[in-house]
């Protein structure tokens, strides 16, 4: 299940990669900004997308702990949880 | 001999204060012009607050005719013509009526205009009614409507334009006309720039979650430039106005002087270097202060005051640093600052301008403005600025040059240099 949503995850985030970073480069511990160098500005797009994708609702206090993947692995799982 | 360009008129729209005496008096005294703005919360903003001027107390028949009010839905129009209007008034200055006056132009910014006069206009094409759109819906919508709009009430002949550059608007459309006069193709200016209010144009920088979001039950306190707590710009909007004239046409007509504006820079970071769409390049920012320096002819330890961008974001320490390198002075000899923001808001492309008007008002009532909602001092800012710089309060000292600098998404800075004015 946890694999499933990291995938779909990753599809998202790869999608706001620069140009020079390959997709290959998203880990689960991949820190958004300072190693997968995508502009602070699409955070906001990602988390649209993740709400599409899983069909949840994101606050933004969970916006605020979202550095890595692995913090919006876990913000994802917690929501589906509570759905 | 060299034009120098002098400052015989101001008008301003501000969220703290409409008119320069009222306005004057609220930076003096630190009033907020921030509040809750109940529409954005049915509206489901996470920020419920924004700067907005108060213009229901004005009969706006004093600025336009009951035609020109027919179905008239752009806020920026109304702020801008009230400043625009003002400023002109406030530089001795009456409408041309019979012929064009073809030294006089205009240059008035904005970022967008008219946004609720466009709504309606979707709204009537999407139900298929493009026929009910009426006579005024260009007008109000275009970009150049501003100054399109005070262009004919005041009868300039000479150029009449819109710039955009975001949040550097203001300063922007200042030193456009500037360079104008400098250039002996106008003998005056009317510049400014103006923003619409509302939730269409704040909507957006809502959605980027860069506004305050835990002070909507205390407005007043949201917006903290150079604070440690910045958590975000508070939007805003409204209009700001200079009139700009040849030294030698105002003493020609006897006319009362501001200050003068001894020159500036405009400049872009490429968006390279740390430089984003929406994040500045720092080399780019310390060029555009040094050239204005330089341009204006004097040296950065005759700065007094500097009424920075600082927005109340997480890039104020940057820019209290980048002010640092640019003008080498630190410490408790770095010039005073000051961030009219804490009071009003972040007015977009009104910026500029309502903070040029606020920096000329300094030299007029012979005070450095205090800065609101910054008792505790960024740690960063503390290590650059000895806190002495950072007023509080309003101080009694009569500044002598004032730096006033814009920045905006794009990656673009303008700067200009006022001085007080000594015959």
């Amino acid at each position: 299940m946890k694999e499933e949503h990291f995938v779909k995850l990753k599809e998202i985030v790869s999608n706001y990669l620069p140009d020079d970073v390959s997709s290959e480069a998203i880990q689960l511990e991949s820190n958004f900004l300072e190693e997968l160098n995508i502009n602070s500005a699409n955070l906001v797009d990602i988390v649209l997308d993740v709400e599409d994708a899983f069909d949840i609702m994101l606050e933004n206090e969970d916006m605020d702990g979202m550095q890595t993947m692995a913090d919006a692995q876990q913000i994802i799982q917690a929501k589906l949880e509570a759905k | 001999m060299a034009v120098r360009v002098v400052v015989t008129g101001m008008g301003v729209c501000a969220p703290n204060g409409i008119g320069l005496v009222a306005f004057g008096h609220a930076l003096q005294s630190g009033m907020s012009g921030i509040n809750f703005q109940p529409e954005l919360k049915e509206l489901n903003f996470s920020c419920q607050i924004a700067g907005k001027p108060n213009v229901d107390a004005y009969n706006l028949n004093d600025y336009f005719t009951n035609v020109q009010l027919k179905g008239l839905n752009a806020s920026g129009v109304v702020y801008g013509v009230m400043a625009g209007k003002d400023a002109w008034q406030d530089a001795g200055l009456s409408a041309n009526t019979e012929t064009p006056d073809w030294d006089s132009g205009i240059v008035f910014g904005t970022g967008i205009l008219g946004v609720d006069k466009f709504r309606e206009a979707i709204y009537k094409v999407d139900q298929g009614n493009v026929r009910r759109l009426g006579s005024t819906s260009v007008i109000q919508t275009m970009a150049s409507g501003i100054s399109a709009y005070l262009g004919g009430m005041l009868g300039c002949g000479n150029q009449v334009t819109t710039n955009s550059s975001a949040c550097t608007t203001g300063t922007e459309a200042i030193l456009m006309g500037y360079e104008r006069i400098k250039s002996k193709k106008a003998k005056r200016m009317l510049v400014g720039s103006c923003s619409d209010s509302g939730p269409y144009v704040w909507g957006g920088f809502d959605a980027m979650r860069i506004l305050p979001r835990n002070y909507n039950d205390s407005p007043a306190k949201a917006s903290r430039p150079m604070s440690a707590t910045a958590c975000g710009f508070v939007p805003g909007s409204g209009a700001g106005a200079l009139v700009l004239e040849s030294s030698e046409s105002a003493r020609a007509r006897g006319a009362k002087i501001y200050g003068e504006l001894l020159g500036g820079s405009i400049n872009s970071g490429g968006q390279r270097n740390g430089g984003t769409m929406i994040a500045p390049n720092s080399e780019a920012v310390v060029r555009c202060i040094r050239t204005a320096i330089k341009e204006s002819g004097i040296t950065p330890s005759q700065i007094d005051v500097i009424n920075g961008h600082l927005t109340a974001t997480t890039k104020d320490p940057l820019e209290i640093k980048n002010w640092s390198i640019a003008l080498g002075r630190s410490g408790k000899d770095f010039p005073y600052v000051n961030s009219f923001k804490g009071l009003f808001g972040h007015c977009l492309a009104a910026a500029g301008s309502i903070e040029c008007v606020g920096s000329l008002l300094q030299f007029k009532l012979g005070q450095v403005f205090g800065n609101l909602n910054c008792e505790d001092l960024h740690p960063e800012i503390k290590k650059v600025v000895d806190a002495s710089r950072i007023p509080q309060k309003s101080l009694d000292i009569a500044p002598q040059i004032i730096a006033k600098a814009s920045f905006g998404f794009g990656d673009v800075n303008a700067c200009a240099i006022f001085k007080s004015y000594n015959k």
